[in-house]
């Protein structure tokens, strides 16, 4: 099965083999492993930009094969980063506490260094008790789980109410933004118990590698975040090949039909849905601990929007195209919101692209839907001999499906 | 007798004429209490300088109270006195100018804190009783802020020569106000409680509030008979265990609990070769073990001994704990507390009044950012994520027009149309531009429409700046319609009522009355049908467009009057104006209207549980529309039949 499904999708490795080049290359390049070409903080934003292209990923499976525009995915990325952050600053806060009650002559109750963290951690916000959700805060393996479990159960329960009741097409995805505008004011709110809009920080940090510089962290951030794109790859591309791929694929295009075949429609798009928000919140858990700190405004409808824009402009129904609107688009937009694209002099005005990249992104994003609905990836398919026909002229019939004019002559 | 009776009438024929000189003659009889004074024996002197009628008493009454007023050693004759930096400037009793003198000649009279209080009572009388009403008024504002024991009596007896009508209505509340906590007599102050009967004022409830003022008390066995107790407290019920016996620990009745923070300070301070009451130090990690080594510490008699949960039980059962007034008299606190009940139930009455004013102003304004929706979506089905947008440009206009027309009424008018205009143009150019290429692919729609989203906001950020800009609103909308203390809504939100309903009648004779209205819903049912009829389906379309982006310019006006212009405006707006009509149901005007309804009622009614948390409100609100999504996924108003579309 898996030598026919490789084989059946080549791209999969060509796209496997880019990655390892890539993940290569940047070790070679690092300050850590290599002549130090690249700063520490670029390889960060490396390792960032393969996270994003792996919830672009996620994306594109929910979006682009199944047809469920999720204006939500981000707020499952985001979960994922509050919980890692969770284990990231307790397990943090408990090393400092624990060497500051260590001086005292008395050897440190368990309680005494619950309370101490709880006063480090929840200062900011004026209270000085853990809050239930923190209970297992202090275990890696329990919050890791969860990290992925709870964006999960979010997703399931919140498919399934969703499509029980068919709500479909855009009512879904402006239930989804809701959705995740009600979380992110949820966890602006300081008794959320996540430090309402401090959010979690210092997460950079990683417990019990002090000694490590982060030189050699951010690499190996690096290098997990490509396997879990490696894994989230294949793990996709797998779903939609074979008969599960077409069922999805023929949801998208008419989910009635899929239905009067006998197929449930609903249960396809519930396990979906659940997949991708499992495998936004894994993007989520290698992502934050490289941006160092979370807010709830990372989770705001406007981010998952973008993620929209990513895939969208990286072009829509095809796995890779995905990756690359994410990693073109994210590293584009930090080249010029981070100040470093050059001034445009017009004469009259200067055009400064700090203020003027958000425009630039999105009328290009109304030109790509307008004209290149296929994106950048629409590029490949002329190698691939993979045009669709052209189909202009009025329609002869009544429905979306009747032919149309040119068809008719050919 | 009858000597002493005709003498005092001539010199009272003598003095009512030459009032004038009467206050200098009061205190030049009683000079040697003036120079010494004391509370017990000045007060005859102050209220005959206040009774004497001389209008000079006043003056010299505060210039008294303030050290103004002073002895010429020369010739010992009264005189007020300004100090400057050497000497004194000196005038005499009535005011007249008697040049200076230095500082060695005039003794300076200087009465002390209880003689003050006196003469500012007595100048109470004064102000209250002063010929400008504005004066009276400003006194009764200052006695009803500050209101003391010392102000009832000059209150009472400046009421029966008040002449204005209104200030003597003002003055009577206040007296039965103050009767009501400060007279002597109990049965006054039943009587003048319950005259108020169920009031609203605030002012009741402030004088009210204090009489039934409590302090938790506690005494070993029970409280003696005459104490005014309001409630008795039984620990583990009524309250903690742990509080009460912090308040028997507070009181001295009972030794001090042992906290951990205190345990530990005691292990430490006993730590003798590496070990505490023979535990090592070693093994104290744990709550229980430290526990053991205070207990060895306890039995050795190192430490004080603790207080167990045994004895903190003994001991709250041997004490009675209860609330206690502060006010002694049981009939004040009875009548007190019936009175505030009644106000409670009134006041509850009145708070749903004033909360459903609120909620209804919500509701039209989310119903006025959404009513243009409700044509694009509504009417149309185009999502259009740049509704917000519009809202923030007209808003913009309205902030643009009034920084070239000072005149806020004027600026306002012409705001209106401009913004429509605007708007309506911007409207026109996206449905032609991008829109009408993407008939087919609402989701595309979405994305597109989006992508304009978020170039506008940048392109206001860039122009504007990103702090937030006023739109003001003209003087006659300022303020609010107060119907009592309770109940009140400012004008603006009357207008924006105003406002949402106009734009409903408007919608509905548009869509009903007019060409444009009937091409609109023949171009909305089937477009080819429309077309083969002689109707343009692309110009309506463009029109309708324009016309709902057109109202969601003049709703931004109206949002930007009491919301901060800024370049996330539409933003905040976006996705509760598409629950809105979501909820109300897809393409009926009437459900708009319906939703925006649910959704401020809803909004106002969690925020009324948790009034300090309007983002929980919200959180929740959005919540509750996700489920009722389930139970009416059409919406309030469904469509039936062909009208629904898919």
């Amino acid at each position: 099965m898996t030598q026919g499904f490789l084989s059946k999708n080549p791209s999969v490795l060509i796209f496997l083999a880019i990655l390892a080049l890539f993940t290569l290359g940047t070790s070679l390049l690092s300050e850590a492993y290599g002549i130090g070409f690249l700063s520490t903080s670029f390889v960060k934003t490396l390792g960032k930009t393969l996270c994003l292209c792996l919830i672009a990923v996620a994306m594109d499976l929910v979006w682009g094969y199944a047809g469920i525009l999720s204006l939500g995915h981000f707020a499952f990325f985001g979960l994922g980063g509050y919980m890692i952050g969770m284990w990231l600053m307790y397990a943090r806060t408990e090393e400092i506490v624990l060497t500051s009650l260590a001086n005292s002559p008395l050897p440190a109750t368990p309680q005494e260094v619950q309370d101490g963290i709880a006063t480090q951690i929840f200062g900011v916000v004026g209270a000085s008790e853990l809050p239930a959700i923190w209970t297992f805060a202090g275990s890696l393996p329990v919050q890791l789980a969860l990290a992925v479990l709870i964006p999960g159960l979010l997703a399931l329960i919140f498919g399934w109410l969703a499509f029980r009741s068919r709500v479909t097409g855009v009512y879904l995805s402006i239930l989804t933004q809701a959705f995740t505008l009600a979380l992110s004011l949820h966890l602006f709110q300081n008794d959320s118990g996540l430090r309402g809009n401090n959010g979690l920080s210092g997460l950079q940090n990683i417990p019990g590698l002090d000694a490590v510089p982060q030189a050699s962290v951010s690499i190996w951030f690096l290098w997990a975040s490509a396997a879990a794109l490696a894994l989230g790859y294949i793990a996709a591309a797998f779903t939609v090949s074979g008969k599960f791929g077409s069922v999805i694929k023929g949801i998208r295009d008419d989910e009635q039909r899929v239905r009067f075949l006998g197929y449930s429609v609903e249960g396809y798009k519930l396990f979906i849905f659940t997949m991708t928000a499992m495998i936004a919140a894994i993007a989520g858990v290698l992502y934050y601990p490289q941006a160092g700190i979370i807010n709830p405004a990372e989770i705001a409808p406007i981010a998952s929007i973008y993620l929209a824009v990513w895939v969208a402009i990286g072009g829509r129904g095809r796995l890779y195209g995905a990756v690359i609107g994410a990693a073109f688009v994210s590293l584009v937009s930090s080249w010029f919101t981070g100040g470093r694209a050059p001034d445009l002099n017009l004469g009259i005005y200067t055009v400064r692209w700090v203020d003027w990249w958000l425009v630039l992104l999105g009328a290009a994003f109304v030109l790509v839907t307008l004209y290149a609905p296929r994106g950048i990836a629409g590029a490949f398919d002329r190698f691939t001999h993979l045009l669709p026909p052209k189909r202009r002229g009025a329609p002869l019939g009544p429905g979306d499906g009747s032919l149309q004019e040119k068809e008719a002559d050919q | 007798m009858r000597t002493i009776l005709i003498l005092f009438a001539a010199l009272l024929a003598l003095t009512l004429p030459a009032a004038a000189q009467q206050a200098a003659a009061i205190l030049t009889e009683n000079r040697a209490l003036v120079e010494k004074p004391s509370r017990q024996t000045i007060g005859p002197i102050i209220d005959a300088l206040a009774a004497s009628g001389d209008p000079a008493a006043a003056s010299i009454l505060a210039a008294w109270a303030e050290k103004g007023l002073g002895l010429r050693k020369a010739d010992g004759a009264f005189v007020l006195l300004t100090a400057t930096a050497d000497s004194y400037t000196l005038r005499d009793l009535t005011g007249a100018d008697l040049g200076s003198a230095a500082r060695s000649d005039i003794t300076e009279l200087k009465p002390n804190a209880g003689v003050r209080g006196l003469i500012a009572t007595a100048l109470v009388r004064f102000t209250l009783s002063d010929p400008d009403p504005a004066k009276r008024a400003d006194a009764l504002t200052s006695i009803a802020r500050d209101p003391t024991p010392d102000s009832l009596t000059p209150l009472r007896a400046s009421i029966d020569t008040e002449s204005d009508p209104a200030l003597k209505a003002q003055k009577q509340r206040l007296e039965r106000l103050l009767t009501m906590q400060f007279d002597p007599d109990p049965a006054a102050r039943v009587a003048a409680i319950g005259s108020f009967g169920a009031d609203l004022g605030l002012d009741l409830r402030a004088g009210l509030n204090p009489l039934l003022a409590t302090t938790r008390q506690a005494v070993a066995g029970d409280f003696s008979a005459g104490t005014n107790i309001a409630r008795v407290l039984v620990p583990g019920s009524d309250l903690p265990a742990a509080e009460a016996y912090d308040i028997l620990v507070a009181e001295s009745l009972a030794p001090a609990r042992l906290t951990r923070t205190d345990a530990r300070a005691a292990l430490q301070a006993n730590i003798v070769g590496g070990s505490v009451g023979g535990y090592p130090v070693a093994e104290l990690d744990s709550q229980e073990n430290r526990d053991l080594a205070y207990t060895a510490l306890e039995s050795a008699g190192t430490v004080p001994p603790a207080a167990t949960d045994a004895e903190v039980a003994a001991a709250l059962q041997s004490h009675t704990i209860a609330e206690i007034f502060a006010e002694p008299d049981p009939q004040v606190t009875a009548a007190a507390r019936a009175a505030l009940q009644a106000i409670s139930l009134k006041l509850g009455l009145m708070e749903a009044a004033d909360l459903t004013l609120d909620a209804l102003s919500l509701a039209s304004i989310y119903f006025l950012a959404a009513i243009g929706l409700a044509i694009t979506f509504g009417v149309m089905r185009v999502i259009n994520m740049a509704h917000g947008e519009f809202i923030m440009m007209g808003a913009y206009t309205g902030y643009v027009v009034q920084l070239l027309v000072p005149n806020y009424t004027v600026s306002i008018l012409l705001a209106l149309p401009l913004a429509f205009a605007v708007a309506f143009a911007a409207g026109v150019a996206m449905e032609r531009l991008v829109i009408r290429h993407l008939v087919k692919r609402p989701l595309e729609t979405l994305l597109a429409t989006f992508g304009i989203s978020i170039a506008l906001q940048q392109i206001a950020k860039n122009i504007f700046g990103t702090q937030a800009r006023p739109l003001t609103s003209p003087a006659w909308l300022d303020g609010a319609l107060v119907f009592n203390d309770v109940v009140s809504i400012s004008y603006i939100r009357i207008a924006i009522f105003v406002m949402a309903l106009v734009f409903l009648g408007l919608f509905l004779w548009i869509m009903k009355r007019t060409q444009l209205g009937l091409q609109v819903r023949a171009v909305t049912q089937n477009p080819n049908m429309a077309a083969s009829m002689g109707i343009n389906p692309d110009r309506i379309n463009m029109l309708t467009f324009g016309l709902g982006s057109g109202i969601a310019g003049i709703a931004g006006v109206a949002i930007g009057l009491f919301a901060k212009v800024t370049s996330e405006l539409g933003n905040d707006y976006i996705v509760q104006s598409f629950m809105t009509v979501v909820v109300g149901g897809v393409g009926s005007i009437w459900g708009t209207l319906a939703g925006a309804a649910l959704i401020g009622f809803l909004q106002k009614g969690i925020e009324w549980f948790n009034p300090s948390n309007t983002l929980a409100a919200q959180t929740y609100m959005i919540l509750f529309i996700i489920l009722f999504i389930q139970f009416r996924p059409r919406g309030i108003i469904a469509l039936k039949g062909r009208a629904a579309g898919d």
